[in-house]
Formats: C-alpha cells, sequence, structure tokens
C-alpha cells in the first residue's frame, strides 16, 4: 500500500473544489443546497446540505464511474489489499445480494452456514438459488452457532459437486471465524467461487493480529461494512473483488438493483473513511482491542457474567476468534441477554447493539472512550446487584437444523394461507422470521416449521426480543404454503 | 484594556467576569484548565470554559456538601471525596475530629497539579496524613468497594463532561455498595431553572431516588453557577436529613462558618414550589 497515494480522498476533494465554485443549481436535489427546506438545514446542519448534489460530470457517477468515483475505488481496493472494489450506497444488504446475484442463477446451489444474514437469503428469493446448509456446531452454554467446520464443508462440497459457491461469515456477529483459507482452498479446487461476508470484519483489513481477512485467504468477493468498524455514514458500505473475478460483470449485476441517484454524503464519507483506515487504521484498532480486553477482564471480574475471548478458539468451530467484538454471556445471572438490553437502554441511559436470549453484544469502536467504558462495566455491575434472578426454566437459544423442503424462491411465490404461529408445525413456511438484530432468519422461506421452532419464536417474542419479517406486523401469524410438504413439486 | 472572562449558561445567557490576568492555561487529557485572577471573583478556575470554584464563592458548595451530611451522620470516621481535587470539600471535613480517613479520587493529575500551585491555602488539605488522593475514574474506583464508607460527597459538578459517568445510575448504585448501612451521599444536583438544566436535574433525581431509601434536595445560592442558584443532594440508607438532624450536638463542636448554620439547614431543604414539583414528577414517574 503506497500510503502517500492513501493520503488523496479524490471525491472529498471534488466536492471541496465544486463548493468554490458556487455553481447555481438547476437540477435535483430539488432542496437546492437547503434553501427550499429550512428545517432540514436546522437539524442537519448548512454543511451537510450544500454536499448533497446530484451526480454530474465534475463529480463522477456511482453507476459508470470514469472520474473521481473510479479513482477512489481503486484506492479502496489497494488499501484493502483487493483486486477491486466498488463503493456501495444501499447499505452491506445491497453488497452480499450482489455476491450471491453476481454466482448463481436459478436453480444453482449455494453451499452456506445456517447463521446467515438475512440479506443471504433475500438475493436467493430474488434469484432462485438453492441453498445446500452445512450446519454449524453450536456452543450448548451460549447458546450461539460457531463457525463452520473445515469437514462439514469438505463434505457438502463432495455431496454437491454441482454447487457454485461457498458462503462464509467472516466472522460471526459474535466474533467467531471459520478457517476461511482451507475453505477457499476446498472450494477453489472444485471451481467453485467463495464469498465471504465481512459486514463485521473492516477492521480485520487494518488492525494487527487480527483473523484473517477474506482478500488474504483468497475469496472472490468479499462484501465489507464500512459503516460498522469503518467509520463511514450509516448505509455505505464496499463490495471487494479478488483477481479472476469479472469485475464488469459485477457492476452489471449492482446496476440492476442500485439506485441511479448515490448520496454523495454516503460517497465522500467511504472516501474519508478509507483514507482514516489506510493511515491510521492500525494504531485505531490496536486501542480499540486494548478496550475491549479491558473490558473483558472487568467484566468478568465482576461475577455471574461471561465475556468470552481468545479462550474459545478450538481450531476447528471456533478457527479464530476477534478481540474487538465484546459478547456477554447473560444466562448465570438469571436473565435473557435481550432482558439486560433493555434495562440497559431503560434504567443506564446505555445503547449497546443487541441483546438476544443468552448474550449481549457491546459494539466497541474508534468512536469510544474509556470513560465510556467504566459506564457499561459499572451499569452491567449494578444490574448483576439489582436484578440477578434465579436462572433456572431460561431457553438456551439452541441451534435448529433447519429442514429444507423447497427453495425460498418457490416457496415465497407460491400460494399461501396465513396461520396462527402455535399451529403452524408440520406446514412450510413461506416468509422469514428473525429477530433484529442480529437479523439471522429463525425461518426462511421453504424450510419445514417444527414444534421446537414456534415454542422459540413465542419464548422470544414473550422476552421482549424485536420480531420481524413476517407479513403480519404482530408475528401473531405466519404465512404458510397452502400446498402440503408431501405435495410440493 | 478590557478584558473579559465569558461563559455561557445558555445558548442565550451569558456570565462575564472582568480579568486582570490570566495565570495559566493548559490543556490536560481530559479537558482545558485555565486560571485567571479577577477583581470580583478573585482567584477562579474554569475548566473547558466553565468556573469550578472562585475564591470569593468556594465557601458555600464546600461548606454545604460537608456540614448538611456531617450533622445528620451521628460519626462519619471513613469519606470518600470524588472530584475533590481542589482540597476544598477534604478541608471543611478535617476540622472534625471523628474523621479517620479522607480518600480523594481525582481523574485528571493535571487539576490537582494546578490547584496545588495557584491555591496553595486550600490545596494544603491534601497533604493531611488522613487524606489520600487517587488518580482514577470513579467509576472504576468505587466498582469494588463495598460497605466502605459512613460518607461519599460527589464533589463533580458537569454531567455533561469527562465526568459524565457520575451522574448515572450505575454511579449512583455503585456509591450505595460502597457505603456502610448508614451511609449517606451527598452530590451535587446542578440548578433547576433554565431548561437544558433542568433536564440534567430531574433525571439525577430520579436516578437516586430510584437508588437510595432517602432522598432529599437542598438549596443553596451560589453566584457563579448557571442562575446562581444551585441544588445538593442528599442520599441516605438511613439517615433522614430533617428528622435524624442533631443541631445541638453540631453547635457544640463549635466551627466556623460562613454560610452554613443549624437554622440554614432546616431552611435548605424548604424547597421553592416549582422545583418541589419537578422532583416530584420524577418521583411518580415509571
Amino acid at each position: 500500500m503506497d500510503r502517500e497515494r492513501q493520503k488523496r480522498a479524490p471525491i472529498y476533494e471534488a466536492l471541496k473544489a465544486f463548493e468554490k465554485k458556487r455553481v447555481v443549481p438547476f437540477d435535483v436535489p430539488g432542496h437546492k443546497r437547503g434553501r427550499g427546506n429550512p428545517e432540514l438545514v436546522q437539524l442537519l446542519g448548512e454543511k451537510c446540505v450544500s454536499l448533497d448534489v446530484n451526480s454530474m460530470k465534475p463529480l463522477d457517477n456511482l453507476c459508470h464511474p470514469v472520474s473521481v468515483i473510479k479513482e477512489a475505488e481503486e484506492l479502496a481496493a489497494e488499501a484493502f489489499g483487493a483486486a477491486g472494489a466498488y463503493l456501495m450506497v444501499g447499505g452491506t444488504t445491497s453488497a452480499v445480494q450482489t455476491m450471491v446475484l453476481s454466482v448463481c442463477r436459478a436453480g444453482d446451489k449455494i453451499i452456506l452456514p445456517r447463521n446467515v444474514h438475512k440479506s443471504v437469503m433475500n438475493a436467493m428469493v430474488l434469484c432462485g438459488a438453492v441453498p445446500v446448509y452445512v450446519n454449524p456446531e453450536v456452543n450448548q452454554k451460549l447458546g450461539i452457532s460457531l463457525g463452520m467446520e473445515v469437514e462439514k464443508v469438505r463434505q457438502a462440497i463432495e455431496d454437491n459437486p454441482d454447487a457454485v459457491a461457498v458462503f462464509v461469515n467472516n466472522p460471526t456477529y459474535y466474533g467467531i471465524c471459520s478457517d476461511i483459507k482451507t475453505i477457499v482452498e476446498l472450494a477453489h479446487a472444485r471451481g467453485m467461487k467463495v464469498l465471504a461476508d465481512e459486514a463485521h470484519g473492516t477492521h480485520l483489513y487494518f488492525g494487527k493480529n487480527l483473523p484473517m481477512h477474506a482478500m488474504e485467504a483468497g475469496a472472490d468477493l468479499a462484501a465489507v461494512s464500512m459503516h460498522k468498524s469503518g467509520g463511514s455514514l450509516t448505509q455505505s458500505s464496499l463490495l471487494l473483488l479478488n483477481k479472476g473475478v469479472n469485475a464488469d460483470y459485477v457492476r452489471q449485476i449492482i446496476n440492476l438493483t442500485q439506485t441511479t441517484s448515490a448520496s454523495y454524503l454516503l460517497l465522500s464519507s467511504l472516501d474519508i473513511s478509507r483514507r482514516n483506515l489506510a493511515l491510521r487504521g492500525e494504531e485505531s484498532f490496536k486501542k480499540v482491542v486494548e478496550m475491549a480486553e479491558y473490558a473483558r477482564g472487568e467484566i468478568n471480574s465482576i461475577g455471574g457474567y461471561y465475556a468470552y475471548g481468545k479462550e474459545l478458539v478450538n481450531g476447528n468451530s471456533v478457527f479464530d476468534y476477534d478481540v474487538t467484538k465484546l459478547s456477554v454471556y447473560t444466562r448465570d445471572i438469571g436473565l435473557a441477554g435481550i432482558e439486560v438490553y433493555d434495562l440497559l437502554r431503560d434504567e443506564y441511559d446505555i445503547q449497546i447493539e443487541f441483546g438476544d436470549i443468552s448474550n449481549i453484544l457491546a459494539y466497541i469502536s474508534i468512536g469510544d472512550r474509556i470513560q465510556d467504558i467504566e459506564r457499561l462495566v459499572g451499569a452491567l455491575a449494578d444490574i448483576e446487584r439489582l436484578y440477578k434472578k434465579d436462572s433456572t426454566g431460561l431457553l438456551s437459544g439452541e441451534y435448529i437444523s433447519p429442514k429444507v423442503v423447497t427453495s425460498p424462491q418457490k416457496a415465497f411465490y407460491s400460494d399461501k394461507v396465513s396461520v396462527p404461529v402455535e399451529k403452524s408445525a408440520g406446514k412450510v413456511c413461506a416468509e422469514f422470521v428473525m429477530c433484529y438484530p442480529p437479523g439471522i432468519p429463525i425461518l426462511a422461506p421453504g424450510e419445514m416449521i417444527t414444534d421446537d421452532i414456534v415454542q422459540y419464536i413465542i419464548y422470544a417474542k414473550e422476552k421482549g426480543c424485536s420480531m420481524q419479517g413476517t407479513e403480519d406486523p404482530a408475528v401473531d401469524r405466519l404465512q404458510v404454503l397452502a400446498c402440503p410438504p408431501g405435495d410440493i413439486p | 484594556m478590557e478584558f473579559w472572562f465569558s461563559e455561557l449558561h445558555t445558548g442565550n445567557v451569558k456570565l462575564s467576569v472582568r480579568i486582570e490576568k490570566q495565570l495559566f492555561s493548559g490543556e490536560s487529557e481530559y479537558q482545558r484548565i485555565d486560571v485567571f485572577d479577577s477583581e470580583e471573583f478573585g482567584r477562579f478556575v474554569s475548566l473547558d470554559g466553565e468556573i469550578v470554584f472562585s475564591e470569593k464563592d468556594e465557601f458555600i458548595y464546600d461548606e454545604m456538601v460537608t456540614h448538611v451530611p456531617m450533622a445528620v451522620h451521628p460519626c462519619v470516621k471513613n469519606v470518600l471525596i470524588i472530584g475533590g481535587g481542589d482540597g476544598g470539600v477534604a478541608k471543611e471535613l478535617l476540622q472534625y475530629p471523628t474523621v479517620e480517613t479522607i480518600d480523594v479520587v481525582e481523574t485528571d493529575e493535571m487539576f490537582v497539579d494546578v490547584c496545588r500551585r495557584f491555591f496553595p491555602d486550600v490545596a494544603c488539605a491534601l497533604e493531611d496524613p488522613r487524606v489520600k488522593v487517587y488518580y482514577d475514574d470513579g467509576l472504576r474506583f468505587l466498582r469494588n468497594k463495598k460497605g466502605r464508607y459512613d460518607l461519599i460527597i460527589n464533589d463533580s459538578t458537569d454531567p455533561f463532561g469527562h465526568t459524565e459517568g457520575l451522574f448515572t445510575r450505575e454511579f449512583y448504585g455503585s456509591c450505595y455498595n460502597a457505603l456502610k448501612e448508614d451511609g449517606i451521599m451527598v452530590y451535587q444536583h446542578g440548578s433547576p431553572f433554565y431548561d437544558e438544566d433542568e433536564a440534567a436535574c430531574r433525571s439525577m433525581h430520579r436516578k437516586a431516588y430510584r437508588s437510595f431509601p432517602i432522598s432529599r434536595v437542598y438549596q443553596a445560592h451560589i453566584p457563579t453557577c448557571p442562575s446562581g442558584y444551585w441544588l445538593f443532594g442528599f442520599a441516605s440508607k438511613k439517615y433522614h436529613p430533617i428528622r435524624d438532624f442533631k443541631p445541638k450536638e453540631w453547635n457544640a463542636r463549635n466551627l466556623e462558618t460562613w454560610y452554613y448554620t443549624t437554622h440554614l439547614h432546616m431552611g435548605a431543604f424548604m424547597l421553592p414550589k416549582y422545583v418541589e414539583d419537578l422532583l416530584e414528577e420524577e418521583e411518580n414517574k415509571r
């Protein structure tokens, strides 16, 4: 990486130059540098609205970059050690969907762990790909899905030689990494592509002593959430490409669904964040690691909580662990993760990333300060003191093996009927059900609904998880296939 | 030459003090620290542009956070002062022979150094053998302390700066834990007058009220504070500030004060209607 070149930020520079020209706008956006919407200016500031401009020659066009956006993408590729990079404005969701749509056509098989983000399954609904799930091992105590074991991936590849791609979370929301390098070797040996969801892995490209990133492992495509650990604005993201990927075809796929009015606020935030990461990332993530490790030590010394770290590494289902993550197991104090999550917000004015059935996850980033960590630790200590309960009777977030009856696309577009959740066991689900965050589906279209799943959904609702994905906003009813499972073609 | 120090009390109101001389300006890891000499308030310190104490009115809050709990608790031996880096509160406490140890926890070492250098008459209290200064985050210092103190005084004034953590529910909870069974906590409760201060004031009372069985608020007039009107919180596990008040015993000590008297003690808890109302509203929430 050329540090001198990385000091540049072409989109940012072009915006600065454009601002100085004081061009009279007879184009969109219609707020015309905010003059037409004073209340918006008051909320966002003059600077911000004046940068909300349209694509034009001096500022390039995201749909077909030839100048400053192209340069920014090249700089991003260089910074991330990739052959190519695309700036994305539809969230990492759009990057993940592009990965799947770029390698799968209708009926193609894709090998993936079940604990993927819903965007992967949405892409399968769109393109008609068929999932082949590798059931991840589950840590019984923590109730979280771990990484994909190499042996199970090898088996899946052998059983499905016609599969076109293998999909890997690198890392999972909780920080668990699979042996992505070996998985790439296995897949490439059979001519399959490897897609990596690095929504939670931007920092792997810049920090020292962190798990291996997808480009280094040789994965073909990677979706990187710059707006998570990278510091850019919400909804901005990056799609990385390795050598041997047809970059122009990927651009076409992006343009199938991407807006033609990309926001320059998002684009410039990607540009500036990339520069910041390239120049100062290593140092920043060193601090993040120190803060996370400090918090882990302090939380573990409270008693009752378990803030897990590198000790989970077992060389297989937990090949590596991302120590910037701060996940805490809470069931031993008699509270579900989601209950601690709610207490932190309602009673202590602390908003954390999410709480599930057994864990909470606090997101530590380059924006944190040690005094805020002290608050989080202090609040957890206080919760332990005031709200600790007997932990018997708490359900653990067990992994329920999915039974795929038909492809997500077929199920989604079939004739459906609506049934109450508690009467849905034995039917085939036609929609998604998930807690958000983390957004990993409990049910995806085309999967068999079982008693265990029904019980889990009811329990998660009771505990206050925010459920979504269903047509019924209250998640009291589920859409299921009209024809019985036996008759599905 | 006219040389003025101005502090915004709200976006639309400011307090300006004519300055004779600036004596110090420095940036610590946590805040900007300035020391000035002025005609009206004498020497004063500002942190991030806000006056934290002046020679002229410092006695008021030092006395109010010390003598009020000391006239209620029958025998205070171990005291913790959080953010008392100037030594003013410790100095008041040292007048009591029952006090055996005073732990002072201050995050910012530079602040203590500045106080020692420019306010030696007050900061000298920190050199007393009964006083021990710890440079640490208040929340962190408290976390593992259990049943250790008779009295905790939170001398930090700013709920928005780097001491934000000392105005949170986790802080009150940690204090509760660190106090003995009949312990008292006294804290700076801010000013209830301007809108933005009122919100902080409400939230403090709500948190303390839920953390302690007894939680009352008392008042004082402090000219350099926003609106000149300031509140303190009295949170306690056992003693009520009025019902358990021991004026005779306190007067028998014959301490010299300039603001506090046992009559004022009673009056300080008699709050204006609008303050009573906003506190009650917070108590009834939930």
